[in-house]
């Protein structure tokens, strides 16, 4: 339960969050035509006579965007629906060429279902589940363009026809983290599933905030949405400022109305678009040019089968399989790409060494969230544009594991690794950096260390055991800093006894 | 060469094969009559005589080259102005798209080229194919060829493919295309003393063909006999990827399997279409056909379609709600007219175009499809309609489980006269009664001539089958027309 309360002068009050989230299918094609979807084409270079509502086109449902559909619903449990439908949204638009979007209102292809939130991440305990209502399948429309003359608007109908799913969530959230972390959940599963990219940067995602304020334990109240939204740190200021808006409008006496407004990040607030009394009437109904779409089960456990493993799963294998912390556990799966260089990693340190991923596991998950994240950070780049590649890692992972060279020297040669691209047992021999395990060496540095030092040892001996670290220093200095530090501890240690 | 135009599709594809003429001769007969009864019966909108032509050399040299002819070799017909031929201003007879030239060719056009078949000209046609007397058409209506006995009068050539069926009765066209949403195939061929078929919803491709009301369109064939529209139907119709609702099914071979031989054979008579104050000769035609299939050795049987009443309000309710989304397209934004008033914006625009671009009866059933589609009237209309069609369906596949075929009048009256119906939608509407149940039900239905009235006008007899059964459509059609004897033809006047 969220604990987040707006303070208004008559007393706390509750938010309540729904949100509807349109993601772009990732298929070459659109929903209905040939045409292609990449992003960033010249101006209508990508429609074909069916997008441009030319007289008797006819839309052709790609089966790609009926499969990436149901695979999206199955990650989030929900139900398939094996008979759904196509309906018309009747209205008129420059940038809608039909004067229809074609959707599904009566009968989408996905039902309910559902996906976990954590809402902090040290705390694995702070979990909610959302619910969702449905997902259908619609088209996008295309772009009006209102920057290229000075009278005129043009038109762009690259996007027109583009499959989107259309994500509604239950107004089950109540805070704007519960409504960040649910988008932000929700674009990591179309990731992983692949069925959208998922960059809301690129206007591949975006959502549709519901908001609605009351006191705790009264009824609904009215909502407002504010439409296309275009990041999680933005839906989470649109349900701040909102749910203050309403708060104080309904404290001064004024009545929360029903309508449809635009975010504006520069002034972070909303503004109202239109209102319900102008609200179009959509006249919905089945399209015609369209039969329902009936999927059978043979179709669906396919799609089933092709899910990879999915965030929550592969979260809970990284804490009990691989013995991952929480929050390691948190951070590797939280981004599909991520979870891939890690698994990459893990596997190629795992093989070097020869030995079971669990046993491997710990180290190369810290490395990579503390070490590499680290340096990448400084860099300023993301973990897919880094210099080091997982194989790279593997192998500077297995130096260290097998005792080739020290955790120090690891630092030194990913840094040099990142500066120059090169592979780093390279480097390990060029610089010098092996350390030395031979248990013999390591005996005669530390008697000759102890010999010249017989006062200290005595000393040591009487109790002062803060000199421990002068004979290792000692030691290492002896050794040019080559001494496998584990090794020459525990000579010391057994010298000293 | 005059008698060439006298020739009907199989007629001219077999002379053409044998060398008894040239494609090229055919083409140049049927261009001159075009020519010469234009102006009286103004049937095409665009004139084509080049296409026609170019088809038949083509046809001419394939076969002095010995290479195979297609089912159409050297038949020169007229295409309906609905279906988008590339290259030629396609109109749907209406302002709206009036300067439109497609640059795609329709799924059944394009066949039909490829079967050898070459282009007279485009078909006028009611506007956006709504209408039944061809009078909505913005290029001005289609004259019928024939007339009253004793009087000049104008009538008209039915709807909406009036001007395929006056092309074809005038014998300006061995055959033509027609599209088919609620009778716009079987009431004008009835009308004309012709053939046509509606085949079963989904044998033919929509795709190209500018669209009326979706889940009731389809094209066919008009012709003077049976046989003529079965050859033609084989290279209309077939599968069509680019048509979701297109049938994925083999094209049987129709005329090769014609039998007018309807032993062991049952037709129904629906008795709800026996109706209160029937034309007299309309009922005495009927029973004349009845007595031919009978004579044709089938069992007639009476059936009961009882929902038949309702089919012709659920027909005006589904085909202007598909229509009024369906036209939605013709903005003024991307082709075809725009009309952009000094300083407008972007509504004023739609509504200047729109105001522009279509005809009355176009505008009426936009508002209507509008009306029956808005919230609060959804259920009320709409919903209430499929519901509707779904019984008559049902009528019909109940029937179907005695009956092979039903017989039926195509219209409840002869052709009547130009401006006679115009200003009385609802009475205009009622000529569709007959062709209308078939079509909510997607069935295969042809008319075929079966005599004429008191006034010489010709009736014709519907034929409805079960789905994909065009064979047993045509059989019983080819059993009719032999025993009809029907070789009426209007009086050259033009």
């Amino acid at each position: 339960m969220s604990d987040y309360r707006i303070q208004g002068a008559t007393g706390e009050w509750e938010v309540v969050v729904g949100l509807e989230v349109h993601a772009q299918i990732s298929t070459q094609s659109k929903l209905f035509s040939g045409a292609a979807t990449a992003f960033g084409a010249e101006p209508n270079t990508q429609v074909s006579l069916v997008d441009a509502a030319m007289p008797g086109m006819l839309p052709v449902p790609n089966r790609e965007c009926i499969r990436q559909a149901v695979r999206t619903g199955l990650a989030i449990n929900a139900q398939i629906n094996k008979w759904s439908r196509f309906d018309r949204k009747n209205y008129f638009y420059a940038d809608l060429p039909q004067g229809y979007q074609i959707s599904q209102l009566y009968h989408p292809i996905v039902g309910e279902g559902s996906l976990e939130v954590q809402l902090d991440d040290k705390n694995p305990e702070s979990t909610k589940t959302i619910g969702i209502e449905r997902i259908h399948v619609e088209q996008d429309a295309g772009k009006l363009m209102h920057d290229q003359h000075p009278t005129m608007s043009y038109v762009d109908l690259n996007r027109s026809g583009v499959a989107l799913m259309e994500i509604v969530s239950r107004p089950d959230m109540r805070s704007p983290a519960e409504a960040g972390a649910y988008l932000a959940k929700l674009r990591t599963i179309l990731r992983y599933v692949g069925s959208c990219d998922g960059n809301m940067d690129q206007g591949s995602m975006r959502a549709d905030v519901n908001v609605s304020v009351r006191k705790p334990g009264e009824p609904f109240g009215t909502r407002t949405e504010t439409k296309n939204v275009n990041s999680v740190r933005f839906v989470m200021a649109v349900v701040e400022q909102e749910a203050k808006r309403q708060v104080a409008l309904i404290e001064d006496g004024g009545k929360v109305v029903q309508e449809t407004r635009l975010y504006d990040p520069d002034r972070n607030e909303t503004r109202s678009m239109r209102s319900k009394e102008d609200a179009h009437d959509y006249r919905y109904f089945p399209d015609p040019d369209l039969l329902p779409v009936e999927l059978d089960d043979a179709f669906v456990e396919e799609c089933r089968a092709s899910l990879p493993e999915l965030p929550d799963a592969k979260r809970h294998r990284y804490e009990t399989v691989l013995g991952l912390s929480p929050y390691n556990a948190g951070v590797l799966t939280a981004e599909v790409e991520t979870s891939r260089w890690f698994e990459a990693l893990l596997a190629q340190s795992a093989a070097q060494q020869g030995k079971p991923e669990s046993e491997v596991a710990k180290q190369a998950a810290n490395w990579l969230t503390s070490e590499l994240f680290g340096a990448l950070n400084k860099l300023g780049k993301g973990l897919l544009e880094s210099p080091v590649s997982p194989e790279a890692g593997g192998e500077l992972l297995a130096l260290v594991g097998k005792g080739t060279i020290s955790g120090s020297a690891a630092k030194q040669v990913l840094e040099i690794m990142l500066e120059t691209g090169d592979a780093p047992g390279v480097i390990v021999e060029r610089e010098g950096l092996t350390q030395t395990s031979d248990t013999g060496a390591i005996e005669a540095a530390v008697d000759a260390v102890l010999a010249a030092n017989a006062e200290k040892v005595a000393q040591y001996k009487g109790g002062k055991e803060a000199l421990f670290g002068f004979f290792v220093g000692q030691t290492m200095k002896a050794m040019q800093g080559k001494g496998n530090p584990q090794l020459v501890n525990e000579v010391l240690k057994a010298k000293l006894a | 060469m005059s008698d060439l135009t006298d020739l009907g599709v199989a007629a001219i594809r077999e002379g053409v094969a044998k060398g008894d003429f040239t494609a090229t001769e055919v083409a140049g007969a049927f261009n001159a009559a075009v020519a010469e009864a234009q102006p009286a019966l103004n049937a095409f909108i665009t004139l084509t005589p080049e296409k026609a032509l170019e088809a038949a050399a083509a046809v001419d040299s394939d076969r002095a080259a010995g290479k195979p002819l297609g089912k159409l070799a050297g038949v020169p017909i007229g295409m309906k102005d609905l279906f988008a031929t590339t290259g030629t201003t396609t109109t749907a007879a209406s302002n709206i798209l009036g300067n439109f030239v497609p640059p795609y060719e329709s799924t059944v056009s394009q066949k039909l080229w490829d079967a050898g078949a070459g282009m007279l000209g485009k078909l006028n046609l009611d506007q956006f194919a709504m209408g039944s007397s061809n009078e909505t058409s913005a290029f001005g209506n289609v004259v019928s060829p024939w007339r009253r006995e004793g009087s000049d009068a104008q009538l008209a050539p039915g709807g909406s493919s009036g001007g395929s069926s006056a092309a074809v009765s005038a014998r300006i066209a061995p055959a033509a295309t027609g599209t088919d949403t609620g009778g716009s195939i079987r009431q004008p061929a009835a009308f004309t003393g012709i053939s046509g078929i509606k085949p079963t919803y989904g044998r033919c491709s929509r795709w190209g063909i500018v669209a009326f009301a979706s889940s009731l369109d389809q094209a066919g064939p008009m012709a003077r006999d049976v046989r003529d529209c079965a050859i033609m139907l084989e290279a209309m119709a077939g599968f069509d990827p680019k048509d979701s609702t297109s049938l994925d099914m083999p094209v049987p071979e129709w005329a090769a399997n014609l039998n007018a031989d309807l032993r062991g054979k049952k037709v129904g008579i629906p008795r709800e279409y026996r109706m209160d104050g029937m034309d007299t000769d309309v009922a005495r035609t009927w029973d004349e056909g009845i007595a031919w299939l009978k004579d044709a050795g089938a069992e007639i049987v009476d059936i009961n379609l009882a929902h038949t009443k309702y089919a012709l309000p659920a027909y005006y309710i589904i085909a202007p709600a598909e229509a009024s989304s369906n036209l939605a397209r013709y903005d003024g934004v991307r082709y075809g007219l725009r009309d952009l008033p000094q300083g407008a914006g972007l509504q004023d625009m739609y509504a200047a175009t729109r105001a522009a671009g279509f005809g009355a009866e176009v505008k009426r059933r936009i508002m209507i499809g509008t009306y029956v589609l808005s919230a609060g009237f959804y259920d009320a209309y709409y919903t209430q309609a499929q519901k509707v069609r779904t019984l008559i369906s049902r009528d019909f596949m109940d029937a179907f489980q005695t009956v092979d075929v039903i017989l039926a009048p195509t219209a409840p009256t002869a052709a009547f006269g130009l401006g006679e119906m115009v200003s009385d939608p609802l009475a205009m509407y009622l000529n569709d009664v007959f062709a209308v149940p078939a079509s909510l039900a997607g069935l295969p239905a042809m008319s075929v001539p079966a005599g004429l009235d008191r006034q010489g006008l010709p009736l014709g007899l519907q034929l409805i089958g079960r789905p994909f059964d065009e064979q047993g459509v045509l059989d019983a059609g080819l059993a009719i027309e032999a025993r009809a004897g029907f070789t009426a033809r209007p009086a050259k006047w033009w």
